[in-house]
């Protein structure tokens, strides 16, 4: 019934930031016809956000390095619960994927020698962050723009038609894959612009739609963050992987409430700012834990030698993982020393002199300059810890990509679960993007070619009911008859706002057992409200429709998130438990899969207690025993189960 | 709702009929007439001025001055500058002022050079008066066709600016010396022309074709260590071509004046040594 | 903190007809244009379109005029304006509306698919390139472009005159052919391709009368007129309308420059 546009590609990429466009150009390099599905404007992704760089050991700056330190750097990051044959794959193949860029355009910052140049970062032992001064994301992203142009190009001299063989539909969402049985047949959408719903016959899907941040108040990431492709991979049937790890960046900016957790960068620590509490002390010193003693300077003085003599010297404590430094800013935060805006203070301007400042931290002196008055160079910042990144995401095959338990859909990029464990390192979402964007691309291209003869159909019913899913907003319930003031349609940005107070305070950076349980009860009442989601107006470019829908998927990561780090009763990476602090090595090899409980798909009124989401867990596969061996055995200890030790 | 509905007459420009229904030309609440009305007022004064001086034929040398609207001096009429920059070129059928000859050089130097080129298309030919101010024209070829297309010749200007430049700097070694033409001499002239001279050079070397000419055209700097030091200095000044456009545009008028003034008797070039 | 009540304008419509809409609306401290529309949009008009990102100053998504001016609304702060100011928020008046705030910029897709890409050099593979910093700097200067298309908005080329749309690229990507002509390793010579001459004959470089709006506007203080522009400029002078290389290319075909 529903008349709706539809056409016929053999990949349909959904996301276009640095995975997205990495698999389309794969796919179509590969043959495939392939439509790339973005909610922003070509070219606007959240990729462009990323500053410090690509983590890939090219060994230009010390030639020590290789894939396995990578490696080992990538699994001690990710407390060792990363699927590793993807870390694998990526230590080794990220060289490939940068150097790739540059046969596209790229312009990196260079050594002396004319090869790319590469900056230290927090858990990377030797200099591997490829990089363009602290824009590394917009190069890349403008990279693989470009060359997705080229190749259009290239189509158009053969066809005459620039987008006969590769096609970017920019502003426009995808609310559902199609599938018929349990093989994807393609996606379904509308496009923002018009609110006109669209159908792409596709056999082989790539969800590429990047994390889930604009769940939580305070956040690095964008309003597009909204956890849309593993909502779609969820109701397709696909399950989600170790959802409670969420990455706090223990940095961001707390004041003025308009830029509340944008990113202030690691490299700020990384060239000797230090962080310091309302009494003017440099408190990290007290949160030196004991795994990392040996590694870190005990005195101030010694921490301020360490940027001029790195070898004789430990490193200040203020360039801690990521993990640490963000629960010691909220300890503080919370212990009454905080600064006056909620945050601590991180100081340059008594390090260093006021040009050397503006030299290294360009960005940073002008987004304080100009954002919130303030002159670095002059006075501290203020920060606190924002929501940045997920580690969890689509399960997947390591090789291929390939979502698990649904044929032809694919994941790649912070979408995808497993390559970061329990905690990502900076740098390697980048490398990260494009190694498993590739993968994606590749697999996707070469599963539909597989299928030319017998491709899945695209079933009318689901048509229909997508259709009537996605225009639900628009009659939402008003009054009941007869009442005055009974029932009146839930505003969107309210509900939305009510959501990420809800995961910022009760699932956020500590967690405790009571606060999540109420987490789940408060996402139970916003379900059962964001049915009741009305907005005004008509579908054309309409943002309090486009939220409606987005809320569906905010409210199924959300529960997932929460329902899983309920779940997990141990300290490790991302996930903080103040009722279990430790990490614990019997949940090392502990995966935690969500599912949605109702498999067909059907978001109907579900049991506020249980939910929409069901949890198993399921014990990984053993580390391979070369890998393993890339590791002292005395470091293996410390995270591994006795059992897995002796296998 | 909205107040003022009705779709409007595509009638071009912001007002084509695709683009969003706004009646004024512009929204602009800040003072964006001004630049253009001060860079047209102070063009004016200096075109009217020079003018005047240029065919006024005389004043312009008072030794060891010598204008720089009449240097070089290259007709037969030119007043004898001992050892000054006479070259008589143009002999003796050239019956107006000489100081035409010359000036034709600075004056298609400034005139194609691209910050003065934005401060008349802006100031005279509102073209567009201020960014994102609609502009009063139907048509707009820029750059494209006759005459304005002659604009590209602007590096030969250049050159010529260059040759000029010498010429001006040679008048200004001269001013070392006295009226008797001996060396040994500073007057407050001699000043002015040394600041003008400075400024004159800077302006020249700020240019965006001398940048270009000196280094800008490579693709490599690398392989040509000398020529980048060298570009990168024009650079330097070049961020600066604008206010040097404006400083030498009124140190030439100065020195100019100055020159007027001891010529004609009105001042006396106070003397130093 | 303190907040107060202030007036704005916005334009709403859509391609059909439009006007400037009233709003009061509450202001806090350190708020920018952005976060107003948003609070505009979460009380009082909820289908309020506009388009943003990051709002950081990184995607440039949230481009608008604001008094009259094109800019960013994510890095435009309330505290320039006084409090009794009225402020007017229109969508860019050079790109086709399509609703309230929002514009179709397509013309900026279309034009970025006319300039050829960059030509990897033959004989070299992944890896390979050897590039030096003072060969990469002018570039990259280009590459911060976030293409918000201010400048492309504020252009009087196009933004006064729909007609030359069709033969005028626009700052944005005549900055993009002077990226890619002075790129250490661009090949496109060996193809046959000269960027300095398409640039004037098939970019429209010769519409540009250099008065700097563009670079006035940049929220990323990229120099597009000083750097790119008037250097493309003279790039195109060198190819036709120097005598000398005229001359040289009649006689041999000219050496690739150094």
């Amino acid at each position: 019934m529903s008349v709706v546009d539809r056409q016929d590609w053999d990949v349909v990429v959904v996301g276009a930031g640095g995975a997205g466009l990495r698999a389309a150009i794969e796919a179509r390099e590969r043959g495939a016809r392939t439509a790339v599905i973005c909610k922003s404007l070509f070219g606007k992704a959240h990729t462009v956000m990323a500053e410090g760089g690509i983590a890939a050991a090219m060994g230009n700056v010390n030639s020590g390095d290789n894939w396995e330190v990578h490696f080992r750097d990538t699994m001690r990051g990710g407390k060792f619960l990363n699927q590793w044959r993807m870390a694998e794959l990526h230590a080794n193949e990220a060289p490939d994927r940068v150097w790739e860029l540059e046969t596209w355009g790229a312009l990196f910052d260079r050594t002396k020698d004319g090869r790319i140049s590469q900056r230290n970062f927090g858990g990377h032992e030797y200099p591997r962050l490829a990089h363009v001064g602290d824009r590394t994301g917009l190069e890349l992203i403008r990279t693989l723009q470009q060359k997705i142009v080229s190749l259009q190009q290239e189509d158009f001299r053969e066809t005459g038609d620039y987008e006969s063989r590769l096609k970017v539909f920019q502003e426009c969402t995808v609310t559902r894959v199609l599938k018929d049985g349990d093989k994807v047949s393609g996606v379904f959408g509308y496009e923002r612009e018009s609110g006109r719903f669209f159908v792409l016959e596709a056999p082989a899907v790539v969800i590429a739609t990047g994390g889930i941040g604009k769940s939580f108040k305070v956040t690095s990431n964008s309003w597009e963050y909204t956890g849309d492709g593993h909502a779609l991979a969820l109701l397709a049937g696909a399950p989600l992987l170790n959802m409670e790890f969420v990455q706090f960046h223990p940095t961001g900016m707390v004041w003025p409430p308009s830029v509340k957790g944008i990113l202030v960068t690691e490299s700020v620590r990384g060239d000797g700012g230090v962080l310091r509490n309302s009494e003017g002390k440099r408190f990290m010193f007290d949160y030196i834990p004991d795994v990392f003693k040996e590694k870190y300077a005990q005195s101030e003085e010694e921490g301020d030698r360490w940027y001029e003599d790195p070898d004789h010297n430990r490193r200040p404590p203020e360039l801690l993982p990521r993990d640490e430094v963000a629960r010691a800013i909220n300890s503080e935060v919370k212990a009454g020393r905080g600064s006056p805006h909620g945050g601590v203070f991180l100081d340059v301007s008594t390090r260093m002199p006021a040009e050397v400042i503006r030299r290294r931290l360009p960005s940073m002196y002008h987004q304080f300059k100009e954002l919130a008055d303030v002159d670095i160079t002059a006075e501290a910042m203020e920060v606190g810890p924002t929501c940045h990144y997920v580690m969890g995401g689509i399960a997947v095959e390591s090789d291929t990509a390939a979502a698990r338990g649904v044929p032809g859909l694919f994941a790649a990029g912070e979408v995808a679960g497993g390559m970061h464990g329990s905690n990502r390192l900076g740098g390697n979402s980048l490398s990260d993007l494009l190694v498993f964007g590739r993968r994606a691309g590749w697999h996707a291209a070469e599963y539909a070619a597989g299928l030319t003869d017998t491709r899945p159909p695209v079933d009318e019913d689901q048509i229909d009911t997508a259709a009537a899913e996605a225009l639900r907003p628009f009659s939402a319930e008003g009054p009941a008859p007869g009442a005055d003031d009974g029932r009146p349609p839930e505003n969107p940005y309210t509900l939305h706002q009510e959501l990420q107070q809800a995961m910022n305070d009760l699932v956020g950076i500590i967690r405790r057992e009571g606060e999540m349980e109420r987490a789940l009860e408060k996402l139970a009442d916003l379900r059962v409200r964001a049915r009741r989601a009305g907005v005004e107006g008509h579908r054309q470019f309409n943002p309090g429709w486009h939220l409606s829908l987005d809320l569906r998927n905010m409210l199924l990561v959300s529960e997932c998130v929460a329902r899983a780090a309920l779940e997990r009763t141990e300290s490790r990476g991302g996930h903080t438990r103040e009722d279990h602090p430790a990490m614990d090595r019997k949940w090392r090899n502990v995966n935690l899969l969500c599912a949605l409980t109702d498999p067909t798909g059907g978001l109907l009124a579900t049991d506020p207690v249980s939910g929409q989401i069901t949890l198993t867990r399921e014990i990984t596969e053993p580390i391979r025993a070369d890998l393993l061996a890339l590791f002292e055995k005395e470091e293996l200890v410390k995270y591994l189960a006795e059992e897995e030790l002796y296998e | 709702m909205a107040t003022g509905t009705e779709p409007h007459p595509n009638s071009g420009g912001v007002h084509t009929g695709t683009r969003a229904a706004i009646d004024a030309n512009h929204l602009r609440t800040d003072r964006w007439w001004l630049a253009p009305a001060v860079t047209a007022a102070g063009l004016l004064a200096f075109i009217v001025y020079s003018t005047w001086r240029a065919f006024a034929d005389t004043n312009y040398y008072s030794a060891p001055y010598v204008s720089p609207f009449y240097s070089p001096c290259l007709a037969d009429r030119c007043a004898t500058m001992h050892s000054g920059p006479n070259a008589d070129l143009f002999g003796s059928w050239w019956g107006i002022s000489p100081a035409i000859i010359i000036l034709i050089f600075p004056l298609g130097f400034r005139l194609t050079c691209y910050y003065y080129r934005k401060a008349y298309y802006r100031g005279f030919w509102a073209s567009p008066p201020a960014c994102a101010v609609a502009e009063p024209h139907k048509k707009y070829s820029g750059e494209t066709r006759f005459p304005l297309i002659l604009q590209n010749v602007h590096r030969y200007f250049f050159y010529a600016a260059l040759l000029v430049a010498g010429t001006l700097t040679y008048d200004t070694v001269l001013t070392f010396r006295d009226e008797n033409h001996h060396w040994g001499h500073m007057g407050l002239g001699t000043l002015v022309f040394l600041a003008n001279i400075v400024l004159i050079w800077a302006y020249t070397l700020s240019c965006h074709s001398c940048r270009h000419i000196v280094g800008g055209k490579l693709k490599h700097f690398s392989k040509h260590p000398v020529r980048y030091k060298a570009w990168k200095f024009v650079g330097k000044l070049n961020n600066r071509h604008m206010q040097l456009a404006w400083a030498s545009l009124i140190s030439v008028a100065l020195a100019d004046f100055y020159v007027y003034l001891v010529a004609s008797g009105a001042f006396d070039d106070p003397r130093f040594f | 903190m303190s907040s107060y009540e202030a007036a704005f304008k916005v334009w709403r419509g859509d391609i059909k007809g439009g006007g400037l809409e009233d709003f009061k609306i509450e202001v806090n401290d350190g708020e920018v244009v952005l976060d107003i529309i948003h609070r505009i949009q979460a009380t009082q008009a909820p289908d309020l379109a506009v388009r943003w990102n990051c709002k950081a100053g990184k995607c440039g998504s949230c481009s608008a005029e604001i008094n009259g001016r094109p800019r960013l609304m994510c890095m435009t702060r309330m505290s320039v304006f006084t409090r009794d100011e009225t402020i007017t928020v229109t969508p860019l008046r050079a790109f086709p509306v399509i609703r309230d705030l929002v514009t179709d910029v397509g013309f900026n897709y279309q034009k970025a698919r006319e300039v050829p890409s960059f030509v990897p050099p033959a004989d070299l593979g992944p890896g390979e390139y050897r590039m030096f910093q003072e060969d990469v700097d002018r570039s990259q200067e280009f590459r911060k472009c976030i293409e918000c298309f201010l400048c492309q908005d504020t252009c009087h080329v196009v933004r006064d005159h729909e007609e030359n749309k069709t033969a005028f690229a626009g700052p944005r990507f005549l900055m993009r052919v002077a990226e890619l002509d002075m790129h250490p390793l661009d090949a496109a010579e060996s193809t046959g391709l000269d960027r300095k001459a398409t640039a004037q004959e098939e970019h429209g470089l010769g519409y540009c009368n250099i008065t700097k709006c563009c670079s006035e506007v940049c929220p990323e203080g990229i120099h597009i007129t000083d750097n790119a522009l008037i250097p493309l400029k003279e790039r195109a002078v060198d190819r036709k309308y120097d005598p000398l290389v005229w001359l040289g290319s009649k006689i041999r075909r000219r050496p690739t420059e150094g």
